[in-house]
């Protein structure tokens, strides 16, 4: 406790970048401006619930959806295949998995679009082959591929490293007890292993259900997600009480369905990333 | 060779080119004690782990009554083994844990309940079924893993060291209550420990073990009494190990003086190894004395004192329950049946 002073400049830096836009935020969403001030108004947060701003919500959520679900398909086997006790060079299976992290976030995106336009590498070699070009760029499945690129780290490391930790013995305990190896894996590592799903699932769908730079660059702005109608607001707009109203609504389900995660989390006995 | 359960034939197992078992050929009967002992990295665990299906032989077969199973997987084989560290399933309650192996076996759950119930009994734990694994204590925990392992009938439990996490007066009792459930159950035990003790007490058969060979298999007595070599015999007990030269059958020369013995058959003048238990001095008076010594140190062990006598130049630890002074001159007696003369180890 002696040393609480330490945590000072913590505190103040909380305060400046954290604590004052949250309350800027809010404060924006509730209140308009008239010739004689501020009036309080809930307007904004109608506003939301029009058909177009729900459908972009309701295509936010489908999208981060599926892209966690392909991340957790591709990652568990990943994470499975970095935690196997026998695996050789495991250092560098890490490393080469983890490399592409960092690379800025951009930089990878655009690579993708050199490689999905029409006159890109892909298209290139579908030439090769007397195969016309197609669009690759521009849908929902390149919005999916991008944000499945960007975050399959972060489900492949938390459930990795809850896998590194089970206990040998447990499964030569269940091979000994009579299971085979896919008894063994259902009964025994899939249970100890949610904790780590549970935390990579929450750290992509965040990220996934709120970006806007890869619906921009791989979308084509054709797919407006939540994350472009804020910028949208606040950038080209100028409506600041809307776009914040929204952001509000946003930082709204994603505490919600934190805390859905934390319970389960806390009923399986952690382990995971937080 | 009808009650012979497990044969090991010229088994072989190296890691990475250090050889962990050389060789080795062991039969073990049916509802017998069996006991590995061994200081640590002598291949006991190995051996244990060869059986139940853990490690492949090099070279070498398991046979299981008569029938070769160094192929199969250990989930197709008829052991159970109670590990280490218990490795007992976390997100598992302990009627789950027990319950395991029978319902993969696909045994109706009002069975699996009743088999529980009564093997929890069994261990002294009757109505433990819906506790958590991780609240239980070190004791506990272990009990829990032997009732996982028997509740499937195995025909072999493996034990490898069991009770080495466990303080003192637990270990006693968990040795009683063990020996107690292999009587009751009619079933062969396989223990690993590198506790002379634990082996002794519990056993039937002793196998000791040094780099991966066979030093000597008998019954607890005949390893505490007629140890082959002197690594038995340090290993098991204490001992005094002091230079001789054999002289001809019923003499052997140690200490600078020609003892009577009751061993024969070795070389005449050959170089051997005699190995004279602590209890097996008797301190006399000075006059009485085959040797003749003073008592440099005595320590108090509890049930007896430990002296040290130094006469011809050796240090001879002494087992007696009554004390003598430090450096009071003492006279040693040690009767030829104590006397055990052994091949010198190079």
């Amino acid at each position: 406790m002696k040393l609480k002073w330490i945590s000072y400049p913590y505190i103040v830096w909380m305060i400046i970048f954290i604590l004052l836009p949250l309350f800027l935020i809010l404060f924006y969403s509730v209140t308009y401006n008239t010739s004689e001030g501020l009036g309080f108004t809930l307007e904004y947060f109608q506003r939301f619930f029009e058909p177009i701003y729900i459908n972009v919500l309701w295509r936010s959520f489908k999208l981060a959806l599926v892209s966690t679900g392909v991340c957790l398909l591709l990652g568990y086997p990943m994470a499975m295949i970095l935690a196997d006790k026998e695996l050789k060079n495991r250092n560098v299976m890490v490393l080469l998995f983890i490399i592409p992290m960092w690379m800025n976030f951009l930089l990878r995106t655009y690579a993708w679009m050199t490689l999905l336009e029409r006159n890109g590498i892909l298209n290139s070699l579908l030439g090769l082959l007397n195969i016309a070009p197609k669009d690759f760029l521009y849908n929902e499945g390149a919005v999916i591929l991008g944000m499945v690129y960007n975050f399959l780290p972060f489900m492949v490391l938390p459930i990795y490293s809850v896998l590194i930790k089970i206990d040998k013995n447990l499964l030569e305990a269940a091979g000994d007890l009579g299971a085979n190896s896919a008894t063994t894996f259902r009964k025994i590592i899939l249970p100890l292993s949610i904790p780590g799903v549970l935390s990579g699932v929450t750290m992509v769908f965040m990220p996934a259900v709120t970006t806007f730079v890869i619906p921009r660059l791989l979308g084509g702005g054709q797919f407006t997600l939540i994350g472009n109608l804020i910028e949208q607001q606040f950038l080209f707009v100028g409506d600041w009480g809307f776009g914040s109203a929204v952001s509000v609504i946003m930082l709204i389900l994603i505490l919600i369905s934190m805390g859905v995660m934390g319970k389960y989390e806390k009923e399986q006995e952690g382990g995971g990333l937080w | 060779m009808e009650d012979q359960i497990i044969n090991l034939v010229n088994i072989s197992k190296s890691y990475g080119g250090s050889e962990a078992l050389k060789n080795m050929n062991l039969y073990i009967r049916k509802n017998e004690f069996l006991t590995l002992l061994g200081p640590s990295g002598c291949g006991k665990t190995t051996t244990l782990r060869i059986i139940g299906g853990f490690e492949t032989p090099n070279s070498g077969r398991v046979l299981f009554e008569g029938k070769d199973i160094t192929d199969v997987p250990p989930h197709k084989r008829r052991v159970n083994t109670v590990f280490q560290k218990y490795a007992l399933f976390p997100h598992m309650n302990v009627a789950e844990n027990i319950a395991f192996g029978l319902k993969i076996k696909g045994i109706a759950d009002s069975d699996i309940k009743e088999k529980v119930k009564k093997v929890l009994e069994l261990v002294n734990l009757a109505g433990y079924e819906k506790r958590s694994v991780n609240s239980l204590s070190g004791g506990q925990q272990q009990r829990i893993a032997i009732a996982r392992a028997i509740v499937n009938e195995p025909e072999v439990l493996l034990l490898d060291e069991p009770l080495g996490a466990l303080d003192l007066k637990l270990r006693k009792d968990m040795q009683f209550e063990l020996k107690k459930i292999q009587q009751h159950l009619g079933i062969t035990f396989i223990y690993v420990t590198h506790d002379q003790e634990e082996a002794l007490t519990m056993s039937d058969t002793i196998v000791v073990m040094k780099d991966g060979l066979i030093q000597q298999i008998g019954t607890p007595e005949d390893i505490y009494n007629e140890p082959k070599n002197s690594f038995v015999a340090d290993f098991i007990g204490e001992s005094n190990i002091v230079k001789g030269k054999y002289i001809e059958d019923f003499k052997v020369a140690f200490a600078d003086n020609i003892f009577d013995c009751v061993d024969t058959g070795f070389g005449v003048g050959e170089e051997v190894d005699i190995v004279i238990r602590p209890e097996d001095i008797k301190l006399v008076d000075i006059a009485e004395g085959m040797l003749k010594g003073k008592v440099t140190s005595v320590t108090f062990k509890g049930v007896h004192y430990e002296m040290i006598i130094h006469s011809m130049g050796i240090d001879w630890m002494v087992h007696s329950t009554s004390m003598e002074q430090v450096d009071s001159p003492v006279g040693i007696k040690i009767s030829p049946d104590d006397i055990h003369i052994m091949k010198r180890v190079i």
